[in-house]
């Protein structure tokens, strides 16, 4: 394992985060407004949003965006609505900048070299992450080392940040595994792919972590699609009964397959927090910043026993849902040329270059490292061998079942009879 | 004194007490297990002795209590969840199907999954809908589960040590209608492996195989039969998953006759896969086919009706007839 950054993983100093947000509301939950307020001390204490009126007028008013798709960096002046926000990532230096775009860059070219491995016929299926790198890659690089995450299927973006070798996401998708990784290596659990089962276990985790004393936070990933599945309502219930740890992040990427938003939800994502008591927030999800900068609050009054709260990264699934999926018969394609235009690597680059960040070196340098990567992870799929087939038997449980034993004995005694027959 | 006459349910609360003390691990969790110690007091006054913190009262979820119970065994924990009610498990099913019963696996052996999870079961108490099922076969299908119910309090102290101990997650199926059962309940026994069946009374002419609420019916059984002069074996399963067939096996080679007593429909029961799997063991020693008596293929009944619908000394006794007469 050697392209992860996650010892480069950027820190935002202490003592930096309340810089400047005296008297700024951040903008979040709409109606009353759980704990944006920098100074508060508590969780609980609701403040009358002065952002309140303008965001009744649209969703998209209340999307919390630090860069703009255009490469502008915004909401940093005191005054901003999102300046509390902005303080989280107020210190970030030119190479956490660069950090973040190569780990984009990275992803995006692992995420294209996986979808191009199913297409040989190398992986049964794949599920792409195209789009979402700004989501995952900031909210990624929020976590600390101790805290934990419970991913869905589609969070590559995060397992990267966390140290996964990305080649250790493919055994399932290839089909000789299900789950190629100790969670506890790198305290990123196993995919998940019944569709929000993973909520309750995160909130068990955070609720662990909370009797234990520690300060770790745990996050856990679902999509739009799983907001209407009740486990996810009861684990918003749950950590917010028992005020565990744990942030929720949504990444509403418009599509769960082919059913729009409108079939999952009658409200904005994010303000189905507020009927649970804690807060939510809508970032924009293609912009890295923004997602890094919401996902450190978020973390750090968890941190602080402030409990869950819930983001939702407002983005867009640019791919097809996996690899056996046709979006071209429920969706148009002027939809996804619209968000083309805000797409998370390249407003990251505009920045870059226009600040005089990074030159034409760096960005010849990360090429090379991109092909590099594919490479690898091409060579390390195709040499991937299947399992021993006696691997059916091994892990079903972990102190042993007489029923187990008996039927691996009666398939190995099966296997070896045409060994017999063949007169090996 | 080590031992002690006690109800079966107080058998299951001192077990809990004991684990509880034993490790700072163990934790309670369910709906009412706190202040009111569960609706059949089997975890009362735990609450008061080891703290809200691992005692915990839970909101009114069973997919959310298994689910941040799963969350919890992540952590190190190891949660003993109550479902105050065998139909009120449902909820929880995907999460224990589909999450419980697949990590170890999933995580090729890397995770471990020490969850038990408490089921007071069966009918017999005049209650209404969704109280008084048995639906232990649904869970024993399933890879990556233990399940187990003992019949008596030694057996409910004891068993769920072990359950608490197993770094599989088991499924404690409670016989409810025997919770205040008492029986000799030795602390300091060794006892013996979890899975294992036990012969509880000795016999030459047929086998009664039963588990939880239907030994004691099938030792009643065994009484009324020895006064017609037929001896009948009573093997106690104990275990569902797995189940210990050598000790069936021993048995119906020695009575050549097998009836499998439970509450739970007979369709595709556990008597289902334990007569196919003994006349697959045993067929040369067979007299008779294995017979089955349970409950039939119809919702539970209402209460004033689950008389004609589980298992009684008569219609065991004729499944007796049955097989005798081959």
């Amino acid at each position: 394992m050697t392209e992860s950054t996650a010892a480069r993983k950027p820190r935002r100093s202490a003592g930096s985060k309340a810089a400047g947000t005296t008297g700024t509301k951040a903008a979040g939950t709409t109606g009353t407004k759980a704990g944006t307020d920098a100074k508060r001390t508590t969780g609980t204490k609701r403040t009358t949003s002065t952002t309140r009126t303008a965001a009744k007028k649209g969703s998209e008013t209340e999307l919390v965006q630090l860069l703009t798709p255009e490469g502008e960096r915004v909401g940093t002046a005191a005054n901003s609505a999102y300046a509390e926000y902005a303080s989280y990532v107020a210190d970030i230096t030119p190479d956490e900048l660069r950090g973040l775009y190569r780990d984009m860059v990275l992803t995006r070219r692992f995420d294209a070299e996986a979808t191009a491995l199913q297409r040989q016929g190398e992986l049964g299926l794949w599920a792409s992450l195209l789009g979402q790198e700004a989501a995952q890659i900031g909210s990624g690089r929020a976590t600390r080392e101790d805290d934990y995450v419970f991913p869905t299927y589609r969070e590559h973006g995060v397992a990267w940040c966390r140290g996964v070798d990305p080649t250790n996401l493919l055994g399932m998708f290839r089909g000789v595994n299900n789950g190629g990784w100790d969670p506890n290596s790198n305290n990123f659990h196993l995919y998940t792919i019944v569709i929000g089962s993973q909520a309750l276990h995160a909130t068990g985790y955070a609720m662990g972590v909370a009797k234990d004393g520690a300060d770790s936070g745990v996050i856990a990933y679902f999509g739009d699609g799983a907001s209407s599945q009740g486990d996810v309502s009861e684990a918003f219930n749950f950590a917010a009964v028992y005020n565990a740890p744990v942030v929720f992040f949504c990444q509403n990427n418009q599509w769960a397959i082919s059913e729009s938003n409108e079939k999952q939800t009658r409200v904005p994502l994010y303000q189905r927090a507020q009927g649970f008591g804690f807060p939510g927030v809508r970032v924009d999800g293609n912009d890295v910043l923004a997602s890094l900068a919401v996902t450190r609050w978020a973390l750090d009054r968890a941190r602080r026993g402030e409990g869950p709260a819930l983001i939702e990264a407002y983005t867009y699934r640019m791919g097809a849902h996996t690899t056996s999926d046709d979006p071209s018969r429920y969706r148009h394609d002027d939809e996804r040329a619209a968000w083309e235009a805000k797409d998370p690597i390249l407003r990251l680059r505009r920045f870059l270059e226009s600040a005089n960040h990074a030159d034409e070196g760096f960005f010849a340098e990360l090429e090379a490292e991109s092909e590099a990567l594919g490479k690898r992870v091409r060579e390390v799929v195709r040499a991937m061998p299947d399992p021993d087939r006696f691997a059916i038997f091994e892990h079903a449980y972990a102190d042993g079942h007489a029923l187990v034993d008996e039927e691996r004995a009666q398939f190995a005694a099966y296997q070896a009879s045409f060994a017999d027959a063949e007169g090996v | 004194m080590a031992a002690e006459k006690m109800a079966l349910a107080k058998a299951i609360n001192e077990s809990l007490r004991r684990a509880l003390e034993s490790d700072p691990k163990v934790l309670i969790m369910g709906e009412d297990v706190g202040k009111l110690g569960g609706v059949f007091r089997v975890t009362d006054g735990l609450q008061k002795d080891f703290g809200e913190d691992r005692v915990i009262d839970t909101p009114l979820a069973e997919s959310g209590i298994v689910g941040t119970a799963i969350g919890l065994a992540l952590r190190g924990y190891r949660p003993v969840v109550e479902i105050q009610f065998d139909g009120f498990v449902f909820p929880a099913y995907d999460q224990i199907v589909t999450q419980l019963a697949k990590m170890h696996a999933r995580s090729l052996g890397k995770v471990k999954m020490p969850v038990v999870i408490r089921i007071p079961y069966g009918g017999g108490i005049g209650a209404v809908e969704h109280h008084s099922e048995s639906p232990e076969a649904l869970f024993a299908h399933v890879a990556g589960l233990k399940v187990v119910s003992p019949s008596n309090a030694a057996d409910a102290y004891w068993m769920m040590q072990q359950a608490i101990q197993s770094d599989d997650p088991v499924i404690y199926f409670e016989p409810k209608r025997r919770y205040w059962d008492k029986a000799e309940v030795d602390r300091e026994a060794i006892p013996g492996p979890l899975h294992a069946a036990r012969v509880v009374r000795e016999g030459t002419d047929l086998t009664l195989a039963a588990y939880g609420p239907m030994v004691k019916l099938c030792q009643e059984v065994a009484d009324a039969a020895a006064e017609e002069g037929r001896s009948l074996e009573v093997v106690d399963l104990r275990s569902i998953s797995p189940v210990d067939f050598d000790t069936i096996q021993a048995s119906v080679e020695k009575t050549r006759r097998l009836v499998v007593v439970h509450e739970a429909p007979v369709f595709l029961g556990s008597g289902a896969e334990i007569a196919a799997r003994i006349t697959e063991r045993c067929f040369y020693h067979l007299e008779a086919p294995v017979l089955r008596v349970g409950g039939y293929h119809a919702p539970y009944p209402p209460a004033r009706l689950e008389e004609e619908y589980l298992p009684d000394l008569d219609r065991v006794l004729d499944a007796v007839d049955r097989s005798l007469a081959y």
